[in-house]
């Protein structure tokens, strides 16, 4: 606690302490059930690639597969190195070649042969981990070599062609304006797609999808501008959606180094069933973990949909769940990337203090976490002159309370995907601000007692009171009920339901295995 | 308004009556120099502004120079000559359709999605009914007194028809991307074709079909109540929704 706004240390303790119980029967949840997409994960890492000439990649192909032969509730590992010893070959991606034609029946190997699979298996899906270790490795060397940005905030930047040859220069011209990290925005609409398309991909809508080829494109194309700038340029995709443990996997493969990973945005934004989500984000923040990367939770997106006066605590309550589960699944403080935004109605009386006091509650509740600082969206509103000042308290805010990652307003926000200038108009403002306040926080102490120390108590206490009653019923309920937004998501509805199962009681997966074992 | 509308000549004001100053930005490919100064002029220029004031010029990057131009603009609007196309229908906030169905409807209006036959591009109906919506516009999802059900993708048009009667369907959305062999027509006609069969004309909801390719002024031909074409916005379809059903209701064919 760095102690500006007088925060009563037993309240946050029991603002934490509400959040793990209301968490724990979810995580329970998540370690009794498995997905289709945390099974293509599995067999990713033991080095499934590729995709048949439809452009269904290989592991779909083979999880429906087993599934269809013997379910998904044993994990799909032992199944697979099972068959792949009978079919005396060592390529799992043939193996899912020959199981797409039907030329390989699966079962569930017993006794010897249970142990043999599982030992292969293990072995094969070390060796992917031990590539997501080396990459981890790499970056530390490079952010060695070529240095972190020099200032925090740091500038966090969007590219959005819908084309990755498009996205490249465009990235790579925003590193050399100032930006420190660089988010690729996927198509509209793939975070529902439950595969992931492969190759680079020159479509999309409002961004282009995020493939494995794209994530290497990118990533190799900002190495150069790291070297070429003297420091290292981070990127940025989204894991969210029906695929999160595929996405974190590529993402640890490629070396990507931030992640968009929300606990609950899925479910109440996209209609994502529950369980399918909570299993997926599980596994793929253990794999985010192993691999380094910092995630970016989606609390600002609950400010877009609902009063950013009247819901703040909504937001606290929910960087506090996506905390707890964030540890559970071994995500340090540093890789917490908590989200919140600068959504207040700029017409409402004080809303500069309003959001001074939410920023700085953020920032004092998770004092070792990098919090992901998101500019105003809902109030932009075509009149790019009044959206530039906006945007300049935003920078303002973000300095005077220490956000770790900003990202970078645009006055046309709403009106046009950014161009070339709005972007340079838009850096010139963080620059001005960031220059001419950067060291403001030293001397910004609110008055004891006064107008944002008392709003941020406020708004603490509202998120323990949500929190209990939460903890009530159960996280579940909660969002069956309608408690985040205004969305009711029960968890026997939603998409990806039919890729849900519970564990069988000789359910095994040897990445979690190895994932968990490392956390020991 | 009928008959002869006096004419009425306008320019732009800067801060004089008729002075006719505007303001400009862009941005030319080329790095700044003073021939790129002369290039932003002559830009200026010939969009009818004369004279062009230079009033600040930046290089952005390698080879790029935004530019900010002052000046006066030598061409006129006759406002009494301008023409608008009318939407039919009013466009409503968020707010406003909530509080028109709660007054007028006094309960939630069901609204049915999916894309139907092999489409599985649920990219334009998830736009329209998620929560998320699209460019910065919240879906119906978010309308609190809208029950949106969204069957997803490749539904067939017995289970359409079958979940609108569940849901005592008010409208059902259809979204067809897909356009091979005009696909997403022979769809849309079995679609309404099967509504006309299965619901006599009462009870039958509003069918609405969206998609890029669709042409708006097929509705009739299709048998739908509306088609909605590229870039409709969440906003749009509730402003229609409550529209037909609500502030201008009357029966449908």
């Amino acid at each position: 606690m760095t102690g500006k706004l007088d925060l009563d240390p037993a309240l946050v303790a029991r603002a934490r302490e509400l959040a793990r119980r209301a968490g724990q029967p979810v995580v329970d949840l998540a370690r009794s059930h498995t997905t289709v997409s945390v099974e293509r994960a599995v067999l990713r890492l033991a080095g499934v690639t590729g995709a048949d000439p439809d452009g269904i990649p290989w592991v779909n192909r083979l999880v429906d597969a087993v599934v269809a032969d013997v379910g998904l509730g044993h994990g799909v590992a032992a199944a697979v190195f099972d068959a792949l010893a009978r079919e005396q070959i060592t390529d799992v991606t043939l193996l899912a070649q020959k199981a797409a034609a039907g030329s390989v029946r699966f079962r569930q190997p017993v006794g010897k042969d249970a142990t043999a699979a599982r030992r292969a298996a293990r072995r094969a899906v070390a060796a992917g981990i031990r590539r997501i270790d080396r990459r981890r490795a790499e970056r530390e060397r490079l952010i060695k070599r070529y240095g972190d940005p020099a200032q925090r905030p740091w500038i966090y930047l969007i590219v959005a062609t819908g084309d990755i040859y498009e996205d490249i220069p465009q990235a790579q011209a925003a590193a050399r304006a100032g930006a420190d990290v660089i988010a690729v925005i996927r198509s509209t609409g793939q975070s529902l797609l439950d595969y992931v398309p492969e190759g680079a991909t020159r479509e999309g809508f409002a961004g282009t999808y995020a493939t494995q080829e794209n994530f290497r494109l990118m990533r190799e194309a900002l190495d150069a501008s790291s070297r070429e700038l003297g420091r290292y340029v981070r990127l940025t995709n989204y894991a969210s959606g029906l695929c999160m443990p595929e996405m974190a996997t590529l993402a640890g493969l490629e070396r990507l180094d931030m992640m968009l990973n929300d606990s609950m945005y899925g479910i109440l934004f996209r209609d994502i069933n529950p369980i399918r989500t909570f299993v997926d984000q599980r596994f793929s923040r253990q794999v985010h973990a192993r691999a380094g990367i910092i995630i970016n939770t989606g609390e600002d997106n609950y400010l877009t949909t609902a009063d950013a006066v009247e819901e703040a605590h909504t937001v606290t309550v929910s960087q506090l769940l996506n905390e707890f589960f964030a540890h559970e699944a071994g995500l340090a403080d540093w890789q917490l990337g908590l989200g919140h935004a600068f959504e207040i109605n700029p017409d409402v009386p004080e809303s500069l203090r309003l959001e001074l006091a939410h920023a700085l509650l953020a920032r004092e509740l998770f004092p070792d976490a990098p919090l992901k600082w998101m500019p105003p969206t809902k109030h932009m509103t075509g009149d790019v002159f009044r959206g530039n000042l906006l945007d300049g308290f935003f920078n303002l805010v973000g300095t005077m309370t220490g956000q770790g990652i900003l990202l970078v307003g645009m006055m046309t926000e709403a009106v046009v995907t950014p161009w070339l200038s709005d972007r340079d108009i838009a850096l010139q403002n963080v620059r001005y601000v960031l220059g001419a306040a950067g060291g403001l926080h030293e001397d910004f102490v609110p008055a004891p007692g006064g107008f944002i120390q008392q709003r941020a108590h406020r708004v603490l206490a509202e998120a323990v009171r949500l929190l209990e009653r939460i903890g009530e019923q159960s996280l579940l309920t909660a969002i069956a009920e309608g408690t985040f937004g205004i969305m009711k998501r029960p968890p026997d509805r939603g998409k990806g339901l039919d890729g849900v199962a519970r564990h069988e009681d000789d359910y095994w997966n040897p990445a979690t295995e190895i994932l968990e074992g490392a956390r020991a | 308004m009928t008959g002869a509308v006096e004419k009425k000549i306008v320019r732009p004001y800067g801060d004089t009556t008729g002075d006719g100053m505007v303001q400009l930005s862009f941005t030319l490919p080329v790095p700044h120099d003073k021939r790129a100064e002369g290039a932003a002029i002559q830009l200026a220029g010939k969009m009818g502004i004369d004279p062009a004031m230079l009033v600040h010029a930046k290089q952005i990057g390698d080879g790029y120079t935004f530019f900010v131009v002052y000046g006066r603009v030598n061409h006129l609007v006759d406002v009494s000559a301008v023409q608008v196309v009318e939407r039919d229908y009013p466009l409503l906030s968020a707010k406003e359709v909530n509080a028109l169905v709660k007054q007028k409807l006094r309960r939630k209006l069901s609204v049915v999605g999916a894309c139907i036959g092999t489409d599985a591009h649920t990219v334009g109906i998830d736009a329209i009914l998620n929560v998320k919506g699209i460019a910065g516009e919240k879906g119906l999802e978010y309308y609190r007194e809208l029950k949106v059900t969204n069957l997803g993708a490749q539904v067939s048009v017995p289970e359409l028809v079958e979940a609108a009667r569940v849901e005592k369907a008010d409208a059902v959305l259809v979204s067809q991307v897909v356009t091979q062999r005009d696909a997403h027509l022979h769809n849309t006609r079995e679609m309404s074709a099967a509504f006309r069969e299965a619901m006599p004309a009462g009870k039958r909801p509003l069918l609405i079909v969206g998609g890029p390719r669709f042409d708006e002024t097929m509705a009739e031909e299709l048998g739908v109540d509306r088609i909605f074409g590229r870039g409709t916005t969440p906003g749009e379809v509730a402003s229609y929704l409550v529209h037909a059903l609500i502030t201008n209701r009357r029966a449908r064919a």
